[in-house]
C-alpha cells in the first residue's frame, strides 16, 4: 500500500513512518509548514520549527523515503490562528491542536491523498483504529498515559477508513526504544507540550502581539457582581485560570465565567466553577449516527472520563465537574472506544 | 533520474574536476606564501584570473574570486553603499534573486534609500523607469542579465546606458549568474560597473564565483581580513574553485553555440509537446527575449508542489523556480511582481536544461508531465 506519513520530527511520527516502512509498505514523508512568525520566518521553538523538520528530514533520508515540506500556512493562519483569537476574544478557551487536526491534518492533507497517489494517511497519534465487518473503530492508545484519541474524537467513518495509526498499539517507552535502537535523533526529545505557534506558552502576549485590536478593558467581578479590579482584556484568560488575576483577597481565586459582550471576567471560589452541566455544538459521531442518554465523557485532553448524559445538545454531568471552559472539546467513550466529540458552547453554572 | 532543474544546479563537467585536483593535496600552498608550493598555487589562481578575465572583456585585476553568486551580489551592492563615496541609495529591479532582494533589504534597514523597479507582465524592465527610481544619493543599480526563474533576458546594456546618461556616477550591476551559460556575456557590451558570476550554474563546482569590478569602481570590502584580492575581498585563496571556475567557463563558452542550438532544441520541443499535450497552458517565459534553457509554465487546476513531488515519484527533477530554506515551496516573487496571482503563481513550475541534456530524456520527461497532469486534473 502507498502510504503518506505526517512527520512532525517528533519520535512518535518518526517510528510510525518506520513502522510502515518495515511492513513493507511505499512510504511517503511529509512535515507540514504550518507557521511563520510576524517576520515571515519559521519559529525556532515550538512543533513546527525549521530544525523539527530538518530531524523529519533526517528520519526519512535513513529511512531513504521520498520526503516532502508542504505549505499550509495559508490555511493554518486563516483556520486555526485567526479560530484561536477569535473564540479568545469570545471568551473561549480553544483548543488549536484539535482545530488543526480538524481542519488541516484530516481535512486539507487527507483530500490531497490521490494527489500523491497514496491510500492512507499515517500519523504519531497514541490511538488505535479497528476495522470490524466494513466499520472502523477508534479506541484509545495501548499506553493510557499517552492516549491522545481525546484529540481525534471528531473523526468520522471515511477518515478513520483513510487513516492509520500505528505506533497507537505500542507503550511510550516501546516508541522510544524503537527510535532508539533505530539511532533516530529524535528518540531522546522532550515532547512537544505548548503550542506550536505560541512558542513559550505566552498565550497573551501572542494575543497582543497579533491582535491588539481585540483587547478591551473591563471589570473583574465577584459572582454577586461585586467589581474587584480590573483587566486590559478578557482575551487570554481562561476559566479555573488562578493566577495573574491581579486580585488579593484571603482565599483563593478562580476565573469562573467570562462574559464577552461586557468584557466582564466572574472570579469565585473553587466551589464556584463546579458546573452540572454542559451546552454542546458541532456534535459529531464516529459512526455518524449517534445516539442520546448515558456515556463516558472525557472533557480535557488528560483528564479521567466522567459519567454523563446526553440529551440533545446538552451534556449532564452525574456528578458536578471543575473548571471546564467554554470552547474545549468533549470526547465521548465507551470503555476504551470513542463514540463522538464535541464543542463546549457553555457550561450551566 | 531526468534532470530538468539546471537553473538550480548543474553536475560538474569531468574535465573540470580533472583540472581542481591537483589543487587539493599537491598543490596545496597558501597563495600569499613565500615559498615554492605556494608560489605554484598563486601562479595557477592568477593565471586563472587572466583567462577568466579575458573571456569577460575584462583585465585580471577587475576580477574578484569569491564565494559565488550569493556573496558576489552581496559585495557588489554593500560595497558599492559602504564606499567613501558619498552615495548610500540602492536601486534594483523587482525580480532580482534574494541575493540581491535580501540585500537590498538589509541595507534599507540601516537607513539606505532603496527602490525596487517594477517590470511588465513577461517581466521586462523599462530603462525609463530604472532612471526613474535613481536619485541624487544613489549608488548603484542592480539589473540581472537572465531572470532565474523564467529565463527572461534583460537589456541590461540599455537599462546601464540609460542610467549613466542620466547620472554618469551611478554604478550599474549586473547578476550573470543564469546568463553565462547561453549569452555572450561582456562587460563592454553590458556596459556594467560590476557583474557577478558563479561557476555550478555552468558545469563548474559550487562555492565559487566572481565579481567584476570595472577599475576605478570604488568598493567597500564586505569581507575585511588579510588583504587578499587587492583588499577587496580577504580569505585564503581557494585555488581549487578559482581553476575550477575558469575551466568550467572555458568550457562553457566553447559549448555555448551547441548550447544555444541543441539545448535549446530540446527545451523547444519539450515546451511544444507539453502545450500541445496539455490543455490551457500558460508561459510565464515570454516568447521573444528568453534564454535557450529556461521554460516556466503554468499548468492551470494544478499545484505545483503536488505536480513536482509526482515527477519526483518518476524521477524527474523540476522545480518550482522558489523555494524556501525548509524546503516547502513558496510564492515566487518573480511572478508576483509580473502580476500573477498567488494562485496561479502556485501553479506554475520550471523545467531548465543544461550541458548534459539529452533529447530522449526530454521527451520521455514530457511524456511523464502529460500523463500526470491528466491524472491529476
Amino acid at each position: 500500500m502507498k502510504v503518506l506519513v505526517a512527520m512532525s520530527g517528533g519520535v512518535d511520527s518518526s517510528v510510525a513512518a518506520a513502522l510502515m516502512k518495515d511492513e513493507g509498505h511505499d512510504v511517503i514523508g511529509v512535515t507540514l509548514k504550518l507557521w511563520s512568525g510576524s517576520d515571515g520566518q519559521a519559529p525556532t521553538a515550538g512543533c513546527c520549527t525549521v530544525s523539527d523538520a530538518e530531524d523529519a528530514r533526517r528520519v526519512a533520508a535513513e529511512l531513504r523515503i521520498p520526503y516532502y515540506v508542504l505549505d499550509y500556512v495559508d490555511d493554518f493562519r486563516d483556520g486555526v490562528v485567526a479560530r484561536f483569537v477569535h473564540d479568545y476574544a469570545s471568551g473561549l478557551t480553544p483548543n488549536p491542536c484539535i482545530e488543526c487536526n480538524r481542519t488541516v491534518k484530516f481535512d486539507r492533507l487527507l483530500k490531497r491523498l490521490d494527489d500523491f497517489d497514496c491510500e492512507v494517511l499515517v500519523t504519531g497519534h497514541h490511538a488505535r483504529s479497528r476495522e470490524i465487518d466494513g466499520f472502523w473503530h477508534l479506541l484509545r492508545g495501548a499506553d493510557k498515559a499517552k492516549d491522545q484519541s481525546y484529540v481525534l474524537s471528531m473523526l468520522t467513518q471515511s477518515e478513520l477508513s483513510s487513516t492509520r495509526f500505528p505506533v497507537g498499539d505500542l507503550l511510550k517507552r516501546d516508541v522510544r526504544r524503537i527510535a532508539a535502537g533505530m539511532g533516530m535523533r529524535s528518540a531522546h526529545k522532550p515532547e512537544s507540550m505548548d503550542i506550536c505557534f505560541v512558542g513559550d506558552g505566552d498565550y497573551r502576549g501572542f494575543l497582543e502581539e497579533i491582535a491588539p485590536d481585540v483587547f478591551h478593558p473591563g471589570p473583574l467581578v465577584d459572582t454577586a457582581g461585586n467589581e474587584m479590579g480590573s483587566h486590559d482584556g478578557i482575551v487570554g484568560f481562561t476559566v479555573g485560570q488562578r493566577r495573574g488575576l491581579g486580585v488579593a483577597v484571603g482565599e483563593p481565586r478562580f476565573v469562573v465565567r467570562i462574559d464577552s459582550e461586557s468584557a466582564t471576567v466572574v472570579l469565585g471560589s473553587r466551589d464556584d466553577l463546579l458546573v452540572s452541566g454542559v451546552e454542546l455544538c458541532d456534535v459529531t459521531w464516529t459512526d455518524g449516527v449517534g445516539g442520546t442518554g448515558g456515556l463516558m465523557v472525557q472533557y480535557r485532553a488528560h483528564g479521567d472520563p466522567v459519567a454523563a448524559s446526553l440529551a440533545g445538545s446538552t451534556l449532564m454531568f452525574e456528578e458536578p465537574q471543575p473548571a471546564i471552559a467554554p470552547g474545549q472539546t468533549v470526547a465521548f467513550y465507551d470503555g476504551d472506544e470513542v463514540l463522538g466529540g464535541a464543542l463546549i458552547t457553555s457550561t450551566n453554572l | 533520474m531526468i534532470y530538468l532543474d539546471h537553473a538550480a544546479t548543474t553536475p560538474m563537467r569531468p574535465e573540470v574536476w580533472h583540472a581542481m585536483t591537483p589543487f587539493a593535496s599537491g598543490v596545496f600552498g597558501n597563495s600569499s606564501g613565500v615559498h615554492d608550493v605556494s608560489r605554484r598555487a598563486k601562479n595557477a589562481l592568477e593565471e586563472a584570473r587572466e583567462r577568466v578575465a579575458a573571456m569577460l572583456g575584462a583585465r585580471p585585476m577587475e576580477i574578484i574570486f569569491t564565494s559565488g553568486g550569493t556573496e558576489s551580489d552581496n559585495l557588489a551592492l554593500k560595497g558599492a553603499v559602504w564606499s567613501p563615496r558619498d552615495r548610500s541609495g540602492v536601486v534594483a529591479v523587482a525580480t532580482e534573486h534574494e541575493a540581491i532582494l535580501e540585500t537590498v533589504d538589509f541595507l534599507r534597514r540601516l537607513g539606505s534609500p532603496t527602490a525596487l523597479v517594477n517590470v511588465d507582465s513577461e517581466g521586462f524592465v523599462d530603462s525609463e523607469a530604472a532612471v526613474d527610481a535613481t536619485g541624487p544619493n544613489t549608488a548603484v543599480v542592480s539589473v540581472m542579465l537572465v531572470n532565474n526563474e523564467t529565463g527572461l533576458i534583460q537589456d541590461v546594456g540599455a537599462v546601464a546606458e540609460a542610467v549613466k546618461r542620466s547620472d554618469s556616477d551611478v554604478y550599474v550591476h549586473t547578476d550573470a549568474v543564469q546568463g553565462f551559460a547561453c549569452e555572450d556575456v561582456d562587460v563592454g557590451a553590458l556596459n556594467v560597473d560590476m557583474m557577478t558570476i558563479t561557476a555550478h550554474k555552468f558545469g563548474g563546482p559550487k562555492g565559487t564565483g566572481l565579481l567584476y569590478v570595472r577599475e576605478g569602481t570604488e568598493l567597500e570590502p564586505v569581507l575585511h581580513g588579510g588583504g587578499q584580492e587587492l583588499g577587496r575581498r580577504s580569505g585564503t585563496h581557494d585555488v581549487a574553485g578559482a581553476v575550477g571556475l575558469a575551466r568550467a567557463m572555458e568550457l562553457a563558452v566553447a559549448d555555448r553555440e551547441r548550447f544555444r542550438s541543441q539545448i535549446g532544441q530540446i527545451r523547444a520541443d519539450f515546451e511544444k509537446r507539453l502545450v500541445a499535450g496539455i490543455d490551457d497552458v500558460v508561459l510565464n517565459t515570454p516568447r521573444v527575449g528568453r534564454s535557450s534553457h529556461h521554460l516556466n509554465m503554468r499548468i492551470p487546476g494544478i499545484r505545483n508542489e503536488t505536480l513536482l513531488m509526482r515527477l519526483d515519484q518518476r524521477g524527474v527533477a523540476a522545480s518550482a523556480g522558489s523555494a524556501c530554506q525548509s524546503g516547502a515551496a513558496t510564492v515566487s516573487h518573480v511572478l508576483e511582481a509580473m502580476g500573477l496571482t498567488p494562485a496561479h503563481a502556485r501553479e506554475s513550475l520550471r523545467f531548465s536544461f543544461g550541458w548534459t541534456s539529452t533529447m530522449d530524456e526530454s521527451v520521455e520527461a514530457a511524456d511523464i508531465v502529460v500523463e500526470l497532469v491528466e491524472k491529476l486534473r
